[in-house]
């Protein structure tokens, strides 16, 4: 981490929401490492971000960048050989790295909770699925009795669109898509003030993945909470994010407003993953090949971690890591050579639909043709 | 049943045709009772599938895309139905009636991709004996043939050089590097069609554009038609000239790519499109809303199938059989009473 310009969030001020509500949570140079017999794997390498209350932070990647790393920090899930080397996860205000294991209890739950991606290993096969949620109601919540305990879990099931009936059913006795919908019922059961959902649509068929995502979104408006939703599938994350943080290879390398990162990317990675997924909408264009394969985390390389695979690649770049730091007001990014768009806002631009904006297109090695894109919208 | 389909069946032009194609799985009920029931995984279906052309086969989980794509490659017997298939070598053969050596003839001319490719590779058996397997089987050429076709088609999918993953193992290859071994595989007997089971939907999006690219020039140089399994709409769309849509074991709607999901028709196929999410955050999909979900089709009523979940279903559609597939104009073909 020889290179590694620790405290550049902190000089860039809060890399929260745009109008400047304070964050509920912050997350401020995480570093993270897991041991192995093969030497130190590093997984998650000084990302900070921020999430406002009533806010959704889409939080995307390939597998391995270190998403999931991430997410199990702020809840301190992580398994025995991880090991946090630095930096700050403030839940409103207190560190949850330096909380011992009491105060850590109280705030799981019911300041931070978390949706898993395996619905079907998150319930526990030989208990009702109500119980579950009344256990962990009176667990955090020393004043809830029984019957108010099943009260709430009645309103939950609602609120997730379940019938309260249910609540006495078995894990097994639920389709998948119903499993996910409890597993987010217990996630809110206490109220928190974030939710963290690590891919939870992935398992589930589209058409459950639609009605879940909507439901997810709404509840998270109308509680007010923080979101943090993890996704590999950028068009998932396009639905449910206000703000977007792009991950690479354990590090962050591009944080701004989701329009603003699907209309006018700025990291050549977050252009060539803009336009390395298809989409049914649109004029069917060319995809983006970006070459090579995500880096060995026992042996990131040197530098910027993308520069083996960048077309805008220069020596700077093999040398010295690029600061995460802010570009054109709430912006973030990561990039000694960004793609630049000299228009700005005013310009036309077709947005993910239709591909990665003009400013993108020579920048992606392999792109063969150009992309047909007749009828271009206007915006703004 | 089909018969709009069934006109061609003396002179058949395309690469493969399917006609009314079943397959039911018993559900047993104990050792010694009788099987009662049977769920309907395929259920009457017909399709063709021209030469050098793509078909989409989609739907969600349980729909029976899986073992349509089995039985087109014989991994699994039809209870019922042809498979006709066209080849310049062997002629019009029925693969539904083939046996024991021509059936292994023929296992040269179809081959399969599968889903998972942490799966489907032996992890006991290099690279290069997992690529040259389908050689030895069939017994062609000698050795040192068979070693210069492994090499030259490993560098073919991209796998180079060649010489330095020959004798490596599954676990030392990345999940994209697997899946291009398991397309060597597929593709080293030559075979003119090919069932691709989501062959990229375990990839992550940046390698996975690399196989799909790699499929399509694959696809036009050796002129191999993919019979293309996927539940994603937008993979779909850039593998394949056409789509048919599978609902619970029955096709409803079938058309070319670009007209079926500019203009689907089936309700089905409306709901499946609307739900599909778009890479734009500005735009705000309009929600067309369908009660329940996918249940298993065990000794389906003799109604149309999408009918408990149909928002524009009558007492006509559950008073009648499932309807049968009718051309809406352009070979746009779709199964619904109400369109």
């Amino acid at each position: 981490m020889s290179t590694t310009n620790h405290g550049n969030s902190a000089l860039a001020g809060s890399t929260a929401v745009p109008g400047r509500i304070p964050p509920i949570l912050s997350v401020q140079d995480l570093t993270m490492h897991y041991t192995t017999r093969k030497g130190d794997v590093w997984a998650v390498d000084d990302v900070s971000f921020d999430v406002a209350r009533g806010h959704s932070l889409g939080l995307v990647g390939e597998s391995g960048c270190g998403k999931t790393s991430v997410a199990l920090a702020l809840l301190r899930l992580l398994p025995d050989n991880a090991r946090i080397l630095g930096g700050r996860v403030c839940l409103d205000g207190s560190d949850i790295l330096s909380l011992d294991e009491n105060e850590l209890l109280k705030v799981r739950w019911k300041g931070i909770s978390m949706v898993f991606q395996a619905a079907m290993n998150a319930l526990d096969p030989v208990y009702r699925v109500g119980d579950q949620i009344v256990e962990a109601l009176q667990t955090h919540l020393e004043t809830m009795d029984d019957a108010k305990a099943r009260q709430r879990v009645a309103k939950l099931f609602k609120l997730v669109g379940l019938d309260p009936m249910l609540m006495d059913r078995y894990p097994h006795e639920f389709s998948g898509g119903m499993r996910q919908r409890a597993v987010i019922a217990m996630a809110l059961s206490c109220e928190p003030d974030v939710i963290v959902a690590d891919e939870p649509t992935t398992a589930l068929d589209v058409i459950v993945q639609d009605r879940i995502l909507r439901q997810m979104r709404a509840i998270q408006k109308r509680l007010d909470m923080g979101m943090i939703y993890i996704s590999h599938d950028i068009a998932v994350i396009a639905e449910v994010s206000d703000r977007i943080a792009v991950m690479y290879a354990g590090r962050m390398v591009e944080l701004a407003d989701a329009v603003d990162v699907f209309e006018r990317p700025m990291h050549p990675y977050t252009c060539a993953l803009m336009g390395a997924f298809p989409s049914i909408r649109g004029e069917k264009r060319e995809l983006v090949t970006l070459p090579g394969e995500p880096p060995d985390l026992l042996h990131p390389p040197p530098g910027c971690r993308f520069h083996p695979r960048c077309p805008r690649a220069t020596e700077i770049c093999m040398e010295r890591v690029p600061p995460f730091s802010e570009v054109n007001g709430e912006r973030f990014l990561a990039c000694w050579h960004p793609v630049q768009n000299s228009s700005g806002r005013s310009r036309p631009q077709t947005a993910g639909a239709n591909g990665p904006p003009a400013s993108c297109r020579h920048d992606v090695r392999n792109a063969r043709g150009g992309y047909a894109r007749p009828g271009e919208v206007t915006h703004g | 049943m089909a018969e709009v389909l069934d006109n061609a069946l003396g002179a058949l032009t395309g690469l493969i045709k399917v006609e009314r194609l079943r397959k039911l799985f018993p559900v047993a009920a104990g050792l010694f009772q009788q099987t009662h029931s049977f769920i309907h995984a395929v259920d009457n279906i017909s399709f063709g599938i021209q030469a050098g052309q793509s078909l989409g086969l989609v739907g969600e989980s349980g729909c029976g895309k899986t073992t349509t794509g089995k039985l087109l490659v014989r991994l699994l017997d039809p209870s019922a139905g042809h498979i006709y298939v066209n080849d310049a070598e062997l002629g019009q053969v029925d693969l539904a009636e083939l046996g024991g050596k021509q059936l292994k003839t023929f296992r040269r001319r179809v081959q399969m991709i599968f889903q998972d490719p942490y799966e489907s590779l032996n992890p006991r058996r290099t690279v290069y004996d997992t690529v040259v397997e389908p050689l030895t089987v069939q017994g062609v050429g000698n050795l040192a043939w068979r070693e210069e076709q492994v090499a030259s088609l490993l560098e073919l999918v991209g796998l180079t050089p060649a010489s330095s993953f020959m004798f490596r193992f599954p676990h030392e290859l990345s999940g994209g590097q697997r899946q291009r071994v398991a397309i060597a595989r597929a593709l080293i007997v030559e075979p003119v069609f090919i069932v691709a089971d989501e062959p990229t939907s375990m990839l992550d999006v940046s390698i996975r554009t690399g196989v799909m690219q790699l499929m399509l020039e694959l696809a036009e140089r050796f002129g191999v038609s993919y019979l293309y399994i996927t539940h994603d709409l937008a993979v779909a769309r850039y593998m394949c000239q056409e789509i048919a849509v599978m609902y619970l074991g029955k096709i409803v709607e079938q058309g070319e790519t670009e007209e079926l999901l500019a203009q689907p028709l089936h309700p089905y196929t409306r709901a499946l499109i609307s739900a599909v999410p778009i890479p734009d955050p500005r735009l705000k999909r309009e929600a067309i809303e369908i009660k329940g979900g996918v249940a298993a089709p065990v000794d389906p009523p003799p109604r149309c199938r999408f009918y408990d979940r149909c928002p524009i279903a009558d007492d006509a559609c559950r008073d009648s059989e499932h309807p049968l597939l009718e051309d809406k104009g352009g070979g746009h073909l779709v199964a619904c009473y109400k369109v």
